[in-house]
């Protein structure tokens, strides 16, 4: 089971070992491998693996942002977007074998550093367009447009107000409010 | 209080479907005194069980069960599964469905005759003229309480609405207003007026959207003459040695199949379910389907020339507050070969939800050409293009050859190929509607391709001469006078409107027909 918790104010901040640090360089800085988890310190959230494993998820959760990246969006709901992969991994060895030859297959090609190493977006990008057609791809690109975009939370990051009903929808809340016409 | 017949009951009409074509005709006969029941496959849920969340939605009413698709449109490759957007649900895809309702043109009943024969077309004339369905169409509008009709207001104008107006007005165009809506404007028939809520094509929880599921469907229960079975998934139409039809096998919410007697049999399941329906009842009699001696049963599947253009701005629009096709263009909808195809489109606004926007902007679209368009979200405007489409007999309906569903029944295939003519039409609204926002401001914009088809018609047609189609005028098929097609698979040609409102006004004057055969007893 995946589970990503929020950590409570009142609790430890997790201990950075000198070499869990030496992980963050380049673009998976953001993000640590702790145990069973993937851990961001700077914004308190961290996501333990069941199936995967939490460097996989980690670079799962980098190659999610590239495919869709909003920079306005922290990386916590593109660790919720892709957590599913991880359930799914726990049930069916097949897609297990899919996300983590697909991960491999990415590390390999960015070379010593592993696909989190490279450091531009561009450079990540590249190898995820020779990837392209994959079932790999399909299956994490699929399942992102839904997982992601379908969470509540980050509709205000774009503005989508949601539900409308219970507020009575926009009839006294601005439906005609546009101004610069 | 709701009718229970029989399942031996062999004077009851069964209508198989209860959207405008199934839900309309069945009121419409049971106020008559007419017994009716309809065998709806969706489960029944009231309008206060829709929800304002665009995949919950979808999930809740939408028709899952698995199609197939072929050919060259691009819905093959983006959703091989899902061709259609429409609904299974009591009120069919009248829940879901937008509200416009707009009158076919006059030439639009003689496409033949208006825009001579077209390479690679099946084109027909209606066997029925306008001036014919006028009083029905009248009929239907005060029925759904259209704007602009019978004195009731327009809706008024949200913000998506104003940038097109804005747009339409530097373009010169001449007709563009809020439309001619099924969603009531003011409290009317029990309803209440539109609260500007946004979420139409997930149910009007507010019932101001006209839909058979809480206008004809109660009215109809009121009566004493109606029944309608959720959960009844119709599999094969059957018929005597004579050629009659009798009854309907369908799956009940158990799965297990049943017959329902019938005196008549009317289909009304939408253009992919209904032509599936005929075609799966062959028998020894009729070993090409049911009402099929044409030939034509599956095929002319239209789905209407359709694509959306969405345009960024550097202010704030948010386009998806308030009624989402409440405004239209209608100055393309005329036929003017001049602009390099025949027939013509509307434009009418639209706004998907951000979820929906995602998965539909450019379907399989990634990296930041297509992230940083949802990044503007709230700067977006919309349209839909709306455009009549080529009848062709390769774009067609067949029964799957070996996937089957799991009641037994081949699953159907979606054959579509885009006729040049749909594509230079297509084109021609891209480029206005990307010229429209343009006109406004527009920072960029986007040509959207089609969704999954909501319109889907043709594969049943209505033809004069019984060689050419498979109903006649009155959407009684040829070959079999006591079975009846009262969905969109009659529509000869497609037109550029909005398929409901003809769908209703076809239903209402079939209706008419029927209850005079039955008196007559010729059927």
């Amino acid at each position: 089971m995946v589970t990503i918790y929020e950590r409570q104010p009142h609790e430890r901040k997790p201990g950075l070992s000198r070499r869990e640090l030496l992980k963050r360089g380049g673009a998976g800085a953001l993000l640590i491998i702790s145990g069973g988890a993937v851990i961001s310190p700077e914004h308190a959230w961290g996501l333990e693996t069941a199936a995967l494993k939490p460097e996989t998820m980690a670079t799962l959760i980098q190659v999610a942002r590239d495919i869709y990246p909003h920079d306005q969006v922290p990386d916590k709901y593109y660790a919720i977007a892709v957590k599913g992969h991880d359930e799914t991994a726990a049930k069916d060895p097949a897609h297990k074998e899919l996300i983590e030859k697909g991960i491999a297959d990415l590390d390999k090609k960015a070379g010593s550093g592993g696909y989190r190493g490279l450091g531009w977006e561009e450079q990540r990008v590249a190898l995820l367009k020779e990837v392209e057609k994959t079932p790999f791809f399909q299956a994490v690109r699929g399942g992102l447009v839904v997982s992601l975009y379908n969470q509540k939370e980050v509709w205000p990051i774009f503005g989508y107000e949601g539900e409308s009903y219970s507020k009575g929808g926009y009839i006294a809340r601005g439906f005609n409010d546009i101004e610069w016409l | 209080m709701a009718a229970q017949f029989d399942l031996k009951n062999d004077g009851v009409v069964v209508i198989i479907g209860s959207g405008a074509g199934g839900g309309t005709l069945g009121n419409e006969l049971a106020q008559k005194g007419i017994d009716v029941v309809i065998l709806e496959a969706g489960a029944r849920h009231e309008y206060e069980d829709f929800v304002n969340d665009e995949w919950d939605s979808f999930a809740q009413l939408a028709w899952k069960d698995k199609r197939t698709t072929s050919g060259d449109w691009r819905v093959a490759k983006d959703f091989p599964n899902l061709p259609a957007w429409i609904v299974k649900s009591v009120g069919g895809s009248t829940t879901h469905w937008a509200g416009a309702s707009l009158r076919f043109q006059e030439h639009e009943f003689k496409a033949l005759s208006s825009y001579g024969k077209v390479k690679g077309a099946n084109l027909l004339d209606w066997p029925v003229t306008l001036a014919e369905m006028e009083s029905y169409y009248a009929k239907a509008e005060a029925k759904m309480g259209v704007t602009g009709t019978n004195d009731w207001p327009r809706l008024p104008g949200n913000n998506n609405f104003k940038v097109l107006k804005a747009g339409a007005d530097k373009l010169g165009y001449k007709e563009c207003h809020t439309g001619n809506m099924a969603i009531n404007s003011v409290e009317r028939d029990d309803r209440n007026s539109c609260q500007q809520t946004g979420f139409c094509f997930q149910g009007c929880k507010w019932g101001a959207k006209w839909s058979t599921l809480y206008t004809e469907i109660p009215k109809g229960e009121a009566t004493g003459h109606l029944e309608v079975r959720p959960n009844s998934m119709a599999i094969k139409i059957n018929h005597d040695a004579s050629g009659k039809v009798t009854g309907v096998v369908y799956a009940d919410k158990d799965g297990k199949l049943q017959e329902q007697k019938a005196r008549i049999v009317a289909v009304a399941g939408n253009s992919i379910e209904s032509p599936r329906l005929l075609l799966n009842s062959e028998s020894s009699k009729f070993p090409h389907g049911l009402a099929n001696s044409s030939g034509q049963v599956g095929k002319n599947y239209m789905r209407h020339t359709t694509g959306s253009v969405y345009a960024i701005f550097d202010k704030p629009v948010h386009m998806y507050r308030g009624t989402t096709m409440a405004g239209i263009i209608r100055d393309e909808a005329r036929h003017d070969p001049s602009r390099g195809f025949v027939g013509g489109y509307e434009m009418e606004t639209l706004s998907l939800g951000l979820p929906f926007m995602a998965a539909f902007l450019n379907p399989g679209g990634w990296g930041r050409s297509f992230t940083t368009a949802l990044d503007h979200y709230d700067h977006m405007a919309g349209l839909w293009i709306v455009g009549e489409d080529m009848p062709r007999e390769e774009n067609r309906i067949t029964l799957h050859a070996d996937e089957k569903d799991e009641h037994g029944m081949p699953i159907a295939d979606v054959h579509f190929d885009d006729h040049a003519n749909d594509t230079a039409m297509r084109d021609h609204a891209y480029s206005r509607g990307q010229a429209l926002y343009a006109a406004v401001g527009a920072t960029r914009t986007f040509p959207t391709p089609p969704y999954p088809s909501t319109h889907n018609l043709g594969t049943n047609r209505m033809s004069e001469k019984p060689a050419d189609g498979v109903v006649n005028k009155h959407g009684q098929t040829h070959d079999i006078k006591n079975l009846f097609v009262s969905d969109g698979s009659q529509f000869t040609t497609g037109g550029a409107e909005n398929p409901t409102l003809t769908i209703v006004s076809l239903a209402i004057r079939q209706a008419d027909y029927i209850a005079a055969q039955m008196s007559a007893k010729s059927i």
